[in-house]
């Protein structure tokens, strides 16, 4: 009897320590309590409890005692570049495809271990070993999306199928467009039917040729300043993401989404870790939470953006279940290209057409003859002066 | 004693000083040193000479920000006068309304002056409905008004953000100036013109000169103002710097743009400088 008692003891031990570890259950991570975790995040791009929806980071911070300090960037490069300076100490970044790739090819990103992120088992498996990383090793995703033309019916009377409508003198004054290198030249290359990646300098050429075109037809380049506009009901059209559309059209239901025929950019933003992180195991603790069923679903309702989460797709919670701008059927669903890292050549040389590109058009007689005039009052009133104070002189 | 208070001097003037070289002297000669050479550190005049192709910008640049200046200093001018002449409260009130918007941050009165502008914005609506009136009159065919997106909206920007710059230290100096020799003039016989003109003016040029220069300076070098209400023509030297260093990555072709941009900066101060010691050597 005793020695019954003693193999129960045992086994109820075992139990206890052994199953938790198998089954692959919480870790500990009551030591990184206190401690501090920078996460850099594009602006309105996480769940913040406005209206009444999750705090996502609050959420966090509540759980593990852990304190988050959240900034945002306006764009990849931006990101980049404060990266690459130096100085600034990020735990968790949410750049683009194309961006992981550069920042990997440039040994900036650390290798996350998968042990401290069990919920990377959502993650659509279409999602996983795209290009950028294709062993798994530096990203988790964190939405996906694509590029497509948002226009007012209001004032388009005949839906646009394809980006020629950008291009449409008809609408002219009324068009808005991208307010960033990459991004506008993708929907001119897809308009041309490019390559979006192309490294040949003459394909550039010609896609700059077709957005000086353009130039004259555009109302102003745009980012985030689109959501006022387009709700506001002062532009025809605009190229943008579909997630931000289906946050405009909960303001405007004149607005319209659609996706060229001639194919369009594909995008997965993913949560990265920078070699420089000084809280790695955080950041790995924040990635998971971040993919956690009830956040993932808080995020996706609040971004509007696609959702590589497996879960939060068939969740009842989820607003956008089977949108049909978000998860197109595979019949409209448009030839979709990812941007690549474009190597230094090319980037230079795209970087220097659009600055072209951004003071064509600034016809700038005007200001000549205003500033010429300007310097003949100042020479004629110097003079006048001058022969002044000489009589005066004469006087005395 | 003389050798003592100038160490007191130098130990007062020390907080300062080390601001200055580490926040003024070392990054302008950083800003320097970007300048001149590429992106692998060797020396070279390309980033110089590439800005030949930005002399429009830059000229167009200049022209807006002097016409911002020229009309926040019409606004201006009067307005600090008609100030120094009130009571010590009315005054103070008047302070205060003009300090009143800059406790608001300036790009979000710069966003909210870009939906005032649109053409469905509350300012366009109300003047196309006058123009709308007026359109009924016979033989009056006006266009309707579009305000955003053009160079007078980014110039009204300007304006708008930087006129307390200029009011404040005209009327300072008004306020300080000694009110006996206005009645000085006024008994030697000078009517009101006169007074103003040989009196009141350059008595006010030092407060002028320096709110000429912090309005000046900003509107030339902004981006902001001209990115949210500017279009597609309005692109100033202030945008290209911007995105050399926020898009582009290319920080050598930025601070070139910044050295040369500093430089005329300089130069336009330089003689609105003279102007003002001429006149002061004249009157006084």
């Amino acid at each position: 009897m005793k020695r019954f008692f003693s193999v129960i003891f045992t086994l109820i031990l075992l139990t206890l320590t052994v199953v938790p570890c198998l089954a692959g259950e919480k870790k500990d991570y009551s030591h990184l309590e206190g401690t501090t975790l920078n996460v850099y995040n594009w602006g309105e791009y996480i769940s913040d409890g406005s209206e009444g929806t999750l705090d996502v980071n609050k959420e966090f911070e509540k759980r593990y005692g852990i304190t988050i300090n959240y900034s945002n960037y306006e764009s990849n490069e931006n990101m980049y570049n404060k990266l690459q300076a130096g100085g600034a100490n990020y735990d968790v970044i949410i750049p683009s495809d194309y961006m992981i790739a550069k920042l990997i090819e440039e040994d900036m990103l650390a290798e996350l271990d998968f042990s401290n992120i069990p919920n990377y088992k959502y993650v659509l498996e279409k999602y996983r070993g795209l290009y950028y990383d294709p062993d798994n090793k530096y990203s988790v995703p964190y939405t996906v999306g694509m590029v497509g033309l948002i226009y007012n019916t209001k004032i388009v009377k005949e839906a646009p199928d394809s980006w020629s409508a950008l291009w449409d003198e008809r609408y002219a004054g009324e068009i808005l467009m991208f307010n960033n290198p990459r991004d506008a030249f993708g929907v001119a290359q897809c308009y041309l039917g490019q390559s979006i990646n192309t490294s040949n300098l003459k394909d550039w050429d010609k896609a700059i040729e077709v957005l000086k075109e353009q130039n004259h037809l555009v109302s102003s380049y745009v980012m985030d300043e689109i959501f006022n506009k387009m709700e506001n009901g002062e532009a025809a059209l605009a190229p943008y993401y579909a997630g931000d559309f289906l946050t405009m059209y909960d303001t405007n239901p004149d607005l319209a989404f659609v996706y060229p025929k001639e194919g369009t950019n594909f995008f997965v933003d993913a949560m990265c870790v920078p070699k420089t992180a000084e809280n790695k195991e955080a950041a790995e603790l924040y990635i998971n939470f971040m993919l956690e069923e009830k956040i993932a679903v808080a995020n996706a309702n609040y971004l509007c953006y696609a959702t590589p989460h497996s879960n939060v797709l068939e969740s009842d919670d989820y607003e956008l279940k089977g949108d049909p701008v978000l998860y197109p059927d595979e019949e409209n669903t448009p030839k979709t290209e990812m941007f690549h890292n474009l190597d230094y050549e090319t980037q230079n040389y795209m970087n220097m057409l659009w600055n072209e590109l951004k003071i064509e058009g600034n016809s700038n007689l005007d200001a000549y003859i205003g500033l010429s005039v300007t310097a003949v009052l100042i020479i004629v009133y110097a003079l006048y002066k001058f022969i002044k104070k000489k009589k005066r002189e004469a006087m005395y | 004693m003389k050798k003592k208070s100038s160490l007191m001097t130098h130990i007062a003037g020390s907080p300062y000083i080390i601001w200055a070289v580490l926040f003024i002297i070392v990054p302008l000669c950083m800003v320097a040193y970007y300048a001149f050479t590429d992106k692998s550190g060797n020396f070279t005049f390309d980033n110089m000479l590439s800005i030949g192709k930005y002399t429009d910008t830059i000229i167009l640049s200049i022209w807006l920000g002097l016409l911002a200046t020229v009309i926040s200093l019409v606004v201006a001018y009067p307005l600090a006068m008609i100030m120094a002449a009130k009571g010590p409260e009315k005054q103070s009130r008047m302070t205060m309304l003009i300090m009143l918007p800059m406790w608001m941050n300036f790009l979000l009165r710069t966003y909210s002056w870009m939906t005032i502008l649109e053409d469905n914005g509350l300012l366009t609506t109300g003047l196309n409905y006058i123009v709308d009136c007026l359109n009924t009159l016979p033989n009056v065919s006006l266009d309707p008004v579009h305000l955003i997106n053009t160079r007078g909206a980014v110039v009204l920007g300007m304006v708008y953000n930087f006129l307390p710059y200029m009011i404040l230290p005209i009327y300072t100096v008004m306020l300080k100036a000694d009110r006996s020799l206005v009645e000085a003039a006024q008994d030697l016989g000078g009517n009101k013109l006169d007074v103003f003109r040989n009196v009141t003016i350059p008595l006010s040029v030092p407060g002028i000169v320096s709110g000429f220069t912090m309005v000046f300076v900003p509107s030339v070098s902004t981006f902001f103002i001209s990115q949210k209400l500017g279009g597609t023509g309005t692109t100033l030297i202030g945008d290209i710097i911007e995105t050399q260093f926020q898009t582009a990555n290319n920080f050598n072709l930025g601070a070139s743009l910044s050295f040369v941009l500093m430089i005329l900066i300089f130069i336009c101060l330089a003689v609105m400088n003279k102007f003002s010691d001429d006149d002061g050597g004249v009157v006084i």
